[in-house]
C-alpha cells in the first residue's frame, strides 16, 4: 500500500522491485505539470474539434455518489478551478486553458468519493433537450456556480436566477454555492460591495418569485491563493452527514490538549473537511496545508525506493535485534515541526489512506509532546470509526 | 548536465587541528554577476540571499550600474556579490573606464544568459568582450554560465536547447582563446536554471561548495556522525540561504534515484520557511524553526535540527523509534564539534547591503 505522508514498503518483496524503481524514475512533479498540461491542451483539442451536440452525461456507476456541478459564463474560471484544487496544477499555468466544449467529469477518489464535474460555460442546460435533468440533478450535491468578479456580471447573475428559480421547483434540496471569483488584486472594500451587490440582486429575484430561504451561499474566491481551497472546504463539509460530531471530537481534543486549531484533511486535494469549533482563519489553515505539502514531498524523495535485503538484515541485527515492524513506534506517518516565534509546535499524524489530523500547538508545549500523542491516538481512533460508520454501504 | 553526485567524503590527511585554524579564517571572495539587462541577475541573488519569493522578483527595477553586496557565509566567508546592471551603456563602461576595477581580483564570475533573447549573436559578442577582460585581470577565475529562464522553454525540448546553447558559448569562448594566444582553455561550468524550480538551487549550491574552504573536513566529520547514527543521508545547509554546503549519503542510500533530491529539499524548506514567516507575522530573513520530524512508519524517519549558529542540519534515517532517539542525542552531542564552522566572527550570516 502506498500512502503520501509515508511512501512505499521500501523494506518490500524483491518482485516489487522492479516497476517501483521505473515508477520512479519518473519525471519530478513540475516536469509532470508541464508533461500534463501539454496533454491536456492537446487532448482539449482533439475533443474541440469532436464535438458534437449531444452532450448527454451518463454514468451509471456514479450513483451515490455526491456531485459537484460547477457552472457559469465562459471564461469565468471553471475548469481553472477544478485543475488547480483537484489536479495541482500551478495558478499561473491555468493562462493556457482551452475552452471547454464539453462536459468534463472527474471521479475523485479521496475520503468520499465524489465527482466533480466541470460545465463548459456557453452550454444552457434548460434550452438543451438532450440534457436528463434527473440523471445529472438526481444524485447532486452541491450546484457551484463561479462568477468572474473582474468582469460585468449582470448576465452571469441573471442566468444564475433562472437556473436557481427551475432547479427550485423540481430538487429543492440541491445547494447553491456561488463563488464570486477572480477576487486576486480587488481591495477588500470592493469585495464586500461587490458581494452585497450580488446578493441583494439573487435574493430580490427569488422573494419576487416567492421563494424566502433559497439555499444559496456565496464564497469570494480566487485560484491564486487558498480561498480557494478553503471555499471547497466549506462546500464539501456540508455534505458530510453527521459533521456535528467530527466537529466535537475535535473540539474536545483541543481542550484536553490545549492545541490552539486543528484541521482534519482530505491529504490529495487538501480541503478541510471538519475543524474545532475555534474560528477558522486563513492563516493557520494555510500553514497547515503547507506543511502537509513539504511531507509530502520530503516522503516522494526518501520513501519510496526500495532497500536492498542486506540492508534490512543489517538494520534488524544487533544492537537492535528486531524486526523493522517492532522497531517502530507507530504504523502511520508521525510528524511535528517547532516554529521559532514562540516556540509553538505544529503536529500532523495520517488518519488513514486520505486524511491526515494537522494541529496548531500552544507556545512551548513540545515537552508534552508524548501525552499529546496518546490523546490524539484516541481521537484517531474515533475518526476512523466515525468513517466506517457513515461510509455508504 | 554537467556535475556529478556528491559522494563520500575522502579522509583529509593534515592534522584536523590544523586544518581547522585553515578553516576559521575569513575569507573574502569577489563575485561577479554579469548578462544582459532583463536575463534574471538580480532575481536570482534575491532569491538566494534575500528570501524573496520568484514571484516578487516581477518587481524589481532594472539594476543601474553595479549593486555591491557583502553576503557572509558560515561566518567565515563573505561574498562579494557585483551584480553589474545589464544595459549597453553600463556594460560598455565596465568594459572601458571601469575595467581594471571591475575585472581585478575576481574569484568567480557567473555569466547569466537568457535563454528567451532574440539577439544571440549579441548576447555572444557581449560575453566574449567579457571574458576577455576577465582573462586579462584575472586570469584564474572561473567561469559558471547559467542559460536561465529554462521554465519557458517545453519540458521536451528543453535538454536540446540547453545543450546547443552550451555548446555555442563554448566554441566561442575557444574561438576566442585561440585568437588570444591564451595557453588552455577556460573552464566553464554550465548550468540550466529557472527562478520557478529546484535548479536555481542546484546551479548556486555548486558556485558555493567551490568556494567554501576546506569543506572535506567537513564532509569527513559528517560521515563519521553518520556512520554512528546508522544514516541514509545527512545534508547541511546554510541557515539563510538554505543552500546545501556539504552532504553525506550512506552506500545504501546512494540508490536513491532521486538524483536532484538535495536542491529540491533546498527549495522545499526554503518555500516553507516563507509560508512560516507569513503565519508568523516574522521577518522572512529571521530563523523561522528550531526542528522538524517526520516519522514514516516502516518506511523512513527524517528530521531537520538547527545545528550550529549558521547552519541546519538535515538527517535521513532507516525507520525505529530508538534508532531515532540516538540519533537525535548523537547530533546534540556532535554539535560542539562542528562550532568551527560558524568561524571566528560567529554572528548571523544574513545578507548585508551596502
Ligand atoms: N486573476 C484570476 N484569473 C483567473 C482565476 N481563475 C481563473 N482565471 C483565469 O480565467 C481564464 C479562464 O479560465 P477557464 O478556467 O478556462 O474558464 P472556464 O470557466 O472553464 O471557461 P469555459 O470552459 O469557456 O466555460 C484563464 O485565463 C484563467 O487563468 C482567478 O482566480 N484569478
Ligand atoms: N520566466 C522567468 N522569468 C524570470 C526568471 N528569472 C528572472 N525572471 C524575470 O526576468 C525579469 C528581469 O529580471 P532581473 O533580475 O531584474 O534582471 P537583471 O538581469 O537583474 O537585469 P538588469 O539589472 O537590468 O541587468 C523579472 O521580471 C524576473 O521576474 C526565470 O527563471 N524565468
Ligand atoms: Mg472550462
Ligand atoms: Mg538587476
Amino acid at each position: 500500500m502506498t500512502s503520501r505522508l509515508r511512501g512505499r514498503h521500501v523494506f518490500g518483496a524483491q518482485n516489487d522491485e522492479r516497476s517501483v524503481q521505473a515508477e520512479e524514475n519518473a519525471p519530478t512533479p513540475a516536469q509532470l505539470n508541464l508533461t500534463r498540461l501539454f496533454e491536456q491542451n492537446q487532448e482539449r483539442q482533439q475533443k474541440n474539434m469532436a464535438a458534437k451536440a449531444t452532450e448527454q452525461p451518463s454514468d451509471g456507476q456514479a450513483k451515490g455518489k455526491p456531485r459537484l456541478l460547477l457552472m457559469g459564463q465562459r471564461r469565468s474560471g471553471k475548469s481553472s478551478i477544478s485543475s488547480v484544487v483537484f489536479h495541482k496544477l500551478p495558478p499561473s499555468e491555468t493562462l493556457f486553458l482551452e475552452s471547454t466544449a464539453r462536459i468534463q467529469k472527474d471521479q475523485l477518489p479521496s475520503f468520499m468519493d465524489f465527482q466533480v464535474w466541470d460545465f463548459p460555460g456557453q452550454i444552457d442546460i434548460f434550452e438543451n433537450p438532450t440534457f436528463d435533468m434527473d440523471a445529472m440533478f438526481g444524485e447532486i450535491g452541491a450546484l457551484i456556480w463561479v462568477i468572474d468578479a473582474q468582469d460585468d456580471y449582470m448576465e452571469a447573475v441573471a442566468r444564475l436566477n433562472i437556473t436557481i428559480l427551475n432547479l427550485q421547483q423540481t430538487y429543492p434540496n440541491i445547494k447553491i454555492e456561488v463563488f464570486i471569483h477572480k477576487v486576486d488584486g480587488l481591495s477588500d472594500d470592493y469585495k464586500l460591495d461587490i458581494q452585497r451587490d450580488i446578493t441583494i440582486r439573487i435574493q430580490d429575484e427569488l422573494s419576487d418569485h416567492g421563494f424566502e430561504n433559497a439555499p444559496v451561499t456565496f464564497h469570494l474566491t480566487s485560484i491564486y491563493n487558498h480561498s480557494i481551497f478553503e471555499a471547497f472546504s466549506k462546500v464539501i463539509q456540508k455534505l458530510i452527514p453527521r459533521l456535528g460530531i467530527l466537529e466535537a471530537m475535535l473540539t474536545n481534543l483541543c481542550r484536553t490538549c490545549r492545541f490552539e486549531k486543528a484541521y482534519l484533511f482530505d491529504v490529495t486535494s487538501k480541503i478541510y473537511i471538519a475543524t474545532d469549533s475555534a474560528p477558522a482563519d486563513m492563516t493557520s489553515y494555510e500553514i497547515c496545508s503547507d506543511y502537509i505539502d513539504v511531507i509530502i514531498d520530503v516522503t516522494e524523495v526518501y520513501g519510496s525506493w526500495p532497500r536492498s535485503d542486506n540492508y534490512r538484515g543489517a538494520l534488524e541485527a544487533s544492537p537492535w535485534s528486531q524486526k523493522i515492524e517492532d522497531q517502530v513506534a507507530s504504523n502511520w506517518a508521525e510528524s511535528c515541526i517547532v516554529l521559532s516565534d514562540g516556540n509553538k509546535p505544529i503536529i500532523l499524524r495520517e488518519v488513514d489512506k486520505y486524511l491526515a489530523l494537522v494541529a496548531i500547538m500552544k507556545e512551548d508545549s513540545y515537552d508534552k509532546m508524548p501525552l499529546v500523542n496518546m490523546n490524539v491516538e484516541v481521537i484517531v481512533q474515533g475518526l476512523k470509526e466515525f468513517f466506517d460508520i457513515t461510509k455508504p454501504k | 548536465m554537467a556535475d556529478t553526485e556528491s559522494t563520500t567524503a575522502s579522509m583529509s590527511h593534515a592534522p584536523v587541528s590544523d586544518v581547522r585554524n585553515e578553516v576559521k579564517k575569513p575569507k573574502k571572495k569577489k563575485v561577479l554577476l554579469m548578462g544582459k539587462s532583463g536575463s534574471g541577475k538580480s532575481s536570482m541573488r534575491s532569491i538566494i540571499f534575500s528570501n524573496y519569493i520568484a514571484r516578487d522578483t516581477r518587481r524589481l527595477g532594472a539594476t543601474i550600474d553595479i549593486d555591491l553586496s557583502h553576503v557572509k557565509f558560515l561566518g567565515n566567508l563573505t561574498l562579494n556579490l557585483w551584480d553589474c546592471g545589464g544595459q549597453e551603456a553600463f556594460t560598455e563602461n565596465y568594459l572601458t573606464q571601469q575595467r581594471v576595477h571591475v575585472f581585478s581580483n575576481v574569484g568567480v564570475l557567473i555569466y547569466v544568459f537568457d535563454i528567451e533573447s532574440r539577439d544571440v549573436d549579441r548576447d555572444m559578442a557581449t560575453y566574449v568582450s567579457i571574458i576577455s577582460a576577465l582573462t586579462q585581470y584575472s586570469p584564474t577565475a572561473k567561469v559558471y554560465v547559467l542559460i536561465h529562464k529554462m521554465d519557458l522553454i517545453t519540458m521536451h525540448a528543453r535538454e536540446a536547447v540547453f545543450v546547443d546553447r552550451v555548446r555555442l558559448v563554448q566554441q566561442k569562448t575557444s574561438e576566442y582563446t585561440q585568437a588570444a594566444g591564451i595557453a588552455g582553455e577556460v573552464d566553464l561550468i554550465p548550468f540550466a536554471t529557472s527562478i520557478w524550480d529546484q535548479s536555481l538551487y542546484k546551479a548556486w549550491a555548486s558556485i558555493i561548495h567551490d568556494l567554501v574552504p576546506n569543506l572535506s573536513v567537513i564532509e569527513s566529520q559528517l560521515g563519521s556522525l553518520g556512520t554512528i547514527i546508522e544514516a541514509e543521508e545527512m545534508l547541511l545547509f546554510e541557515r539563510t540561504s538554505f543552500l546545501v554546503v556539504s552532504s553525506w549519503t550512506s552506500e545504501e542510500g546512494q540508490h536513491n534515484p532521486t538524483g536532484d533530491r538535495q536542491e529540491r529539499m533546498s527549495n522545499i524548506l526554503k518555500h516553507f520557511k516563507q509560508s512560516i514567516s507569513r503565519f508568523t507575522g516574522t521577518p522572512r530573513n529571521a530563523e523561522q524553526f528550531t526542528l522538524m520530524e517526520h516519522k514514516a512508519g516502516t518506511r523512513f524517519s527524517m528530521f531537520v535540527c538547527k545545528f550550529t549558529t549558521n547552519t541546519y542540519l538535515m538527517v535521513v534515517l532507516p525507520p525505529g523509534e530508538a534508532r531515532f532517539n540516538s540519533a537525535r542525542f548523537n547530533c546534540e552531542i556532535a554539535r560542539e564539534s562542528f562550532k568551527f564552522l560558524d568561524g571566528a566572527a560567529s554572528g548571523p550570516a544574513q545578507g548585508q547591503r551596502t
